[in-house]
């Protein structure tokens, strides 16, 4: 895929920010009568680790599947490497990418769902495999040893002939993390990963993420984890019926919110952890 | 005076057999080709009418619907007697064969259309996530889940085409049935005949849906 500040497509190749990894501008995105993203402006710098935070139905989830093109924008745009997802210039038209030219800029993105999505049909470590197998065409064996390797990474070498339905939630998500990094990918959108998860298995999959942004990848993190973003995001968003609200380092506004909605969702978060944290 | 019928089928029951079986060689050469023509007309046209464009749904959804609401005896006529008429000659096997194939495709369109429905919407957007075009994630991810969900359909396809074949007589495709027609001709011996030919089909589809019964509960492991 297209490097940095010479994007290769050519629609943009003004950035004033050469180092943004990811670009949102004026995304819209409506289903039906109802919008879902109005008007949404972000940028990620490389190696920039951003928690996405707000209520549900805020359009976190729709953000993140935009900036993946598994979301059509209804209106404005997203680039990554400063290459625009979904669309080209062809003699001074812009006009909708083809199936494989999206497909191709979709594997220098890695993403991980809620529901994990692993392939029923295929043992773990042929779940890390396929990718680099089937699309980036490595052979068999080099792929095998990068899937053992990433496999112990999240610390399930030893799982790796089990099939997914063997395998608890946690260890489905960790296995889903380690086929997206065999792709070898410049960002990682993480779409509530832990959310489908049991209360006692999120910590493993939280310190798999917390061991992946130590190491400078760059994240995009929709999570209910409050304590987590606080930890690893450099930035918080927070989103609030289709529109970023506000947004700075966890820190600042974590601390000291000075969106009254912000505060209000902070304090209705905050409380409900207190009391889970009461009970013995 | 004339024997009894029953001893004379009896004395026959050689003769008789050998034609029989040769026919019963064409049901199965018919039900195969069919088999296999249906199988791969399903194919395209479930993905074409899975796609997000509106040009092939709807070429695929016209296909489904003439093809599966005519009598396949009729495609047979329009096919063996029709396409002749228009100077296009095909031997009756081959006119079976392909009237049975475009008229099970129909059918399997709308078995394979459920199957490739029936997995779950991540598991594509898992392999298009991994750089894998809406083709690759169908034929590597999807297809191969859905099997499991379309092989019970397409078992009972199987034994229903072979019992179908019966029809391909009336286009004078040398099959069971049509041999069984002729014997009775020749020999007066309806009963004996057609319980012989009741016999044969028997003795090929229940095997056939055994096999189905043991493939089904074999791909069935391994998954919940």
């Amino acid at each position: 895929m297209g490097s940095g500040a010479d994007g290769p497509s050519g629609v943009q190749g003004q950035s004033p920010w050469p180092s943004s990894l990811v670009r949102v501008t004026a995304l819209c995105k409506r289903f039906g009568d109802t919008e879902v993203l109005t008007n949404v402006d972000l940028e990620v710098r490389a190696g920039e680790k951003v928690a996405i935070i707000g209520p549900s139905g805020s359009g976190k989830t729709t953000l993140l599947r935009c900036i993946a093109h598994l979301e059509k924008p209804s209106s404005g745009h997203v680039s990554i490497a400063g290459e625009r997802v979904g669309e080209k210039l062809v003699g001074g038209r812009v006009v909708e990418m083809t199936d494989r030219e999206i497909a191709r800029i979709r594997t220098g993105i890695g993403m991980v769902f809620q529901r994990f999505n692993l392939f029923p049909h295929l043992t773990a470590i042929e779940n890390v495999m396929l990718g680099p197998v089937k699309v980036l065409r490595t052979p068999r064996r080099e792929a095998e040893a990068l899937a053992l390797e990433l496999l112990r990474k999240v610390g399930l070498a030893h799982k790796c002939h089990a099939y997914p339905e063997r395998l608890s939630g946690g260890q489905q998500q960790r296995v889903a993390i380690a086929r997206s990094l065999a792709m070898r990918p410049k960002l990682m959108l993480f779409d509530e990963a832990t959310s489908a998860l049991d209360p006692e298995l999120i910590g493993e999959v939280l310190n798999v993420m917390r061991q992946l942004a130590l190491e400078g990848m760059t994240m995009l993190i929709v999570t209910h984890e409050m304590g987590f973003a606080e930890d690893v995001a450099d930035r918080i968003v927070f989103m609030d019926h289709g529109r970023i609200v506000d947004e700075g380092p966890p820190h600042e506004l974590f601390r000291s919110p000075s969106h009254p909605r912000t505060q209000a969702f902070l304090r209705a978060v905050l409380e409900r952890q207190a009391m889970a944290a009461e009970v013995p | 005076m004339s024997p009894d019928p029953w001893v004379r089928a009896y004395d026959l029951l050689p003769v008789m057999l050998s034609v029989l079986l040769t026919g019963a060689l064409v049901t199965l050469q018919v039900t195969a080709g069919a088999f296999v023509l249906a199988i791969g007309i399903g194919l395209v046209f479930a993905v074409l009418r899975t796609m997000p464009a509106r040009l092939p749904r709807l070429i695929a959804a016209t296909y489904v619907q003439v093809f599966r609401g005519v009598p396949v005896l009729t495609q047979l006529f329009v096919i063996y007697f029709g396409l002749a008429e228009l100077g296009l000659r095909l031997d009756p096997l081959t006119a079976a064969i392909i009237g049975f194939g475009i008229n099970g495709g129909a059918y399997l369109t709308e078995v394979f259309r459920a199957g490739i429905e029936s997995i779950h919407q991540g598991q594509i957007e898992a392999a298009y996530m991994l750089g894998m075009t809406r083709m690759m994630g169908l034929r590597i991810i999807v297809l191969p889940q859905a099997v499991r969900v379309v092989l019970p359909p397409l078992g009972n396809f199987a034994v229903g085409l072979l019992k179908d074949t019966a029809l391909a007589s009336a286009v004078a495709a040398p099959e069971l049935t049509f041999r069984g027609r002729t014997l009775v001709d020749q020999t007066y011996l309806s009963t004996q005949v057609y319980l012989l030919v009741a016999a044969i089909y028997l003795a090929m589809s229940l095997p056939l849906a055994h096999f189905v019964r043991r493939l089904e509960l074999r791909l069935g492991r391994g998954r919940a």
